[in-house]
């Protein structure tokens, strides 16, 4: 069969230049995996756009359905459970089946190995509480407990699995590349993990038997839309039973600790498994390159939606001072928008514009609106009346009083607005990673998903500056614009 | 009489209260006419009747000869000047940019604002290195006369002062009397002056009337 499809493939012939996107999310194996498809299908000499960071099965989903990214690494538990709802535990064929009925997708064949969720606490804990087995939790209250946000709201997560065994735990979330930390320092007691992550060896943690059978499994397949051209399906279907459960554990354990890149780890499984020819492109020495780049692209994001708010909501500014009785509900609305949690407001934007940089940059204006509108508005209304009446005594019209007075003296305001908004942008941008539109937050959000500091950092600490960079500008812009003395 | 501002039946209310009721009377061109009036009794409501910034319930208002054109109100006050008590200088603007202001309005040249700030500026004894100053820079005296100089940048022929040097000490209100005087016999125009000082009223005024309970009357005193 596979010798066939081989075949089949050199006869179909390279795809030169024909565009492939790859999705992930934002976590360890499913870099690693998205990596492993993505040099997979590069190989062949298809190009390779690269959609990692996305936050969530939700994300991913989304921008599968929405032609977005055309594939992306998946687990069989997690498209039963969540995505097709299904009460019954589906065999691979039946899933299959189910999802191009109902939903026009497809899955690969599995990659080999059940990453399954397991709850897990320290062997001292274990030891101290008498644990072997998840219902040995059964009437421990006092234990303190963090378990990942998505877990939390899974069918096949927390509340479930809670009634299945009666706990009586309360866990709080947490983002789960920090549990293991939270678990190591004895900060808490019991976390959720995948049991092919790579800290399960390394920090000797105590896995719980699942006793009841309560999870289902979670084999790694590939997910794709049927539009997907058969040439790649094939390719695809060349990774069946090629992961064991150690050999993800052991890819995971090396990014995390063994410093190796995602493009290393997923490049050497590759030639090992003879799926690839040595090439000899390693990505290492571009960190430098790396960090520019993505400053650039934060930037970009940034100045395009702040530069849109400037010019949206000055003029809505000033057409809510002159019309002053629309002013509340409009300022009641924008600022509305700004109480939406920016993950919220990212994930909302992408039924609507997909995944990329347009929604973020559809999101990070949405969040600009309010500083700059309503600092314009105050500023305007805030002018001395009486220099408004000497303004209209002298022979002004409407306009000329804007121009000439009015605006000049709102302007410390007004900068003062954009200025804020600018920081706040900034700032949110880093979130953009995760719905795929790049900038400083990828290294966030994949320093996050390994726990490496370092990463987190490369992300963070030109995000600051950059902050303080644009707060340098503004400063300056202020002196160059405003008299000292009318300076805020 | 040759008359610069004629009101005609006019009649002004806030609500119930009324300002004024059938109010007619003529105010002579070139000529300094003080009107005396306690707080409350309407005065400045009638520089803003007079100036178009109110228009009046009833009644006809004229300005040099031709009622009020309430369509082209920004045009009309290009010919009267206006200077309040509190100055209304704007702070964002140097003296020099404030006293050109209304040059600015009018379309006029770079040089010919330069000519004519100059020359009002010694009229009034301001210090030419005050030009580039900011109004926080000056005194209160000083305050005043930029804004006098800006009242009369365009040489209208109506000014109207309202109270314009009452927040001024004895000696300093004195020296800015003088300086009014003395423009008022290089370009005698109408100004209307309100106040509540008899003293300043005597001194200035060509005419002094007294406005009480809406009504004007040649003053007693």
């Amino acid at each position: 069969m596979k010798a066939w499809l081989a075949i089949l493939l050199l006869f179909c012939g390279p795809a030169n230049g024909q565009v492939v996107r790859v999705g992930a999310k934002h976590f360890n194996e499913s870099y690693i995996l998205g990596e492993i498809l993505a040099q997979l299908i590069e190989s062949k000499g298809y190009v390779v756009d690269r959609k990692f960071n996305l936050g969530g099965t939700a994300v991913c989903y989304a921008a599968l359905r929405g032609g977005d990214i055309d594939l992306y690494p998946e687990y069989t538990g997690t498209l039963s459970e969540e995505i097709l709802k299904s009460d019954k535990k589906l065999g691979h064929a039946a899933l299959n089946e189910r999802l191009q009925s109902v939903l026009g997708l497809g899955i690969s064949p599995s990659f080999g190995f059940n990453n399954t969720y397991a709850l897990a606490t320290t062997p001292e804990m274990a030891r101290e509480k008498g644990l072997k087995k998840i219902s040995d939790l059964q009437g421990i209250n006092n234990m303190a407990a963090a378990m990942s946000y998505e877990f939390l709201k899974r069918k096949d997560g927390w509340e479930n699995l809670k009634q299945a065994y009666r706990l009586e735990l309360s866990p709080v979330g947490i983002e789960h590349g920090l549990a293991y930390q939270a678990l190591t320092s004895g900060k808490i007691g019991l976390t959720d993990v995948y049991s092919t992550d790579g800290e399960i060896k390394k920090y000797n943690l105590f896995l719980l038997q699942d006793d009841l059978g309560f999870f289902p499994t979670y084999y790694a397949v590939a997910v794709y839309n049927l539009s997907l051209s058969p040439a790649i399906k094939g390719l695809v279907a060349q990774l069946e039973g090629k992961i064991s459960e150690e050999g993800m554990q052991a890819m995971n354990s090396e990014v995390l600790f063994g410093k190796k890149s995602f493009y290393e780890v997923a490049h050497a499984f590759l030639q090992e498994n003879g799926l690839v020819q040595s090439t000899g492109t390693t990505r290492n020495g571009r960190a430098w390159a790396d960090i520019a780049d993505k400053t650039w692209a934060h930037l970009g994001i940034t100045a395009i939606s702040l530069g849109l708010a400037i010019l949206t909501a000055v003029p809505l500014g000033i057409l809510l001072f002159i019309f002053s009785g629309a002013a509340r509900p409009v300022l009641y609305f924008v600022g509305l928008l700004q109480t939406v949690p920016s993950i919220a407001l990212l994930a909302l934007m992408i039924p609507l514009l997909g995944i990329g940089r347009l929604p973020a940059i559809t999101a990070l204006f949405l969040y600009a609106l309010l500083p700059i509108l309503r600092n314009t508005t105050t500023g305007l209304t805030s002018v001395d009346p009486i220099l408004r009446k000497v303004a209209t005594g002298m022979g002004m019209t409407t306009i000329q009083r804007l121009r000439l007075v009015e605006l000049p003296l709102a302007l410390p305001s007004i900068l003062a607005g954009i200025r804020t908004a600018a920081v706040i942008t900034i700032g949110t941008a880093t979130l953009a990673a995760f719905i795929g539109a790049g900038g400083l937050g990828e290294f966030i959000v994949t320093g996050l998903a390994l726990n490496n500091t370092q990463l987190i950092l490369q992300g963070a600490i030109p995000a600051a500056l950059l902050a303080i960079v644009v707060e340098f500008l503004f400063e300056w812009l202020e002196k160059a614009l405003i008299p000292r003395h009318l300076r805020t | 009489m040759d008359s610069a501002i004629q009101f005609d039946k006019v009649s002004h209310r806030f609500g119930q209260h009324v300002i004024f009721e059938k109010l007619s009377f003529e105010i002579e061109a070139r000529k300094i006419t003080a009107i005396l009036g306690k707080s409350g009794s309407g005065k400045s409501t009638l520089l803003q009747v007079i100036n178009g910034l109110i228009r009046p319930f009833e009644g006809t208002v004229s300005l040099l000869g031709m009622p009020i054109d309430y369509e082209n109100i920004h045009k009309v006050r290009l010919t009267i000047g206006y200077a309040v008590q509190s100055v209304g200088l704007f702070p964002h603007l140097t003296i020099f940019e404030n006293i050109v202001l209304p040059g600015t309005l009018a379309g006029w040249q770079q040089d010919q604002k330069r000519q004519r700030a100059n020359a009002l500026m010694e009229l009034v004894n301001l210090p030419a290195g005050h030009k580039g100053k900011y109004p926080y820079q000056l005194s209160g005296g000083e305050q005043q006369r930029v804004g006098l100089c800006r009242a009369i940048l365009l040489n209208p022929p109506l000014m109207l002062l309202d109270e314009p040097f009452s927040s001024l000490d004895p000696e300093t209100k004195d020296g800015i009397h003088t300086e009014v005087l003395k423009l008022q016999r290089t370009e005698p125009r109408c100004i209307v002056l309100v106040t509540h000082d008899h003293e300043e009223a005597m001194k200035l005024g060509d005419t002094v009337l007294n406005l009480d309970n809406g009504k004007l009357s040649p003053s007693g005193l």
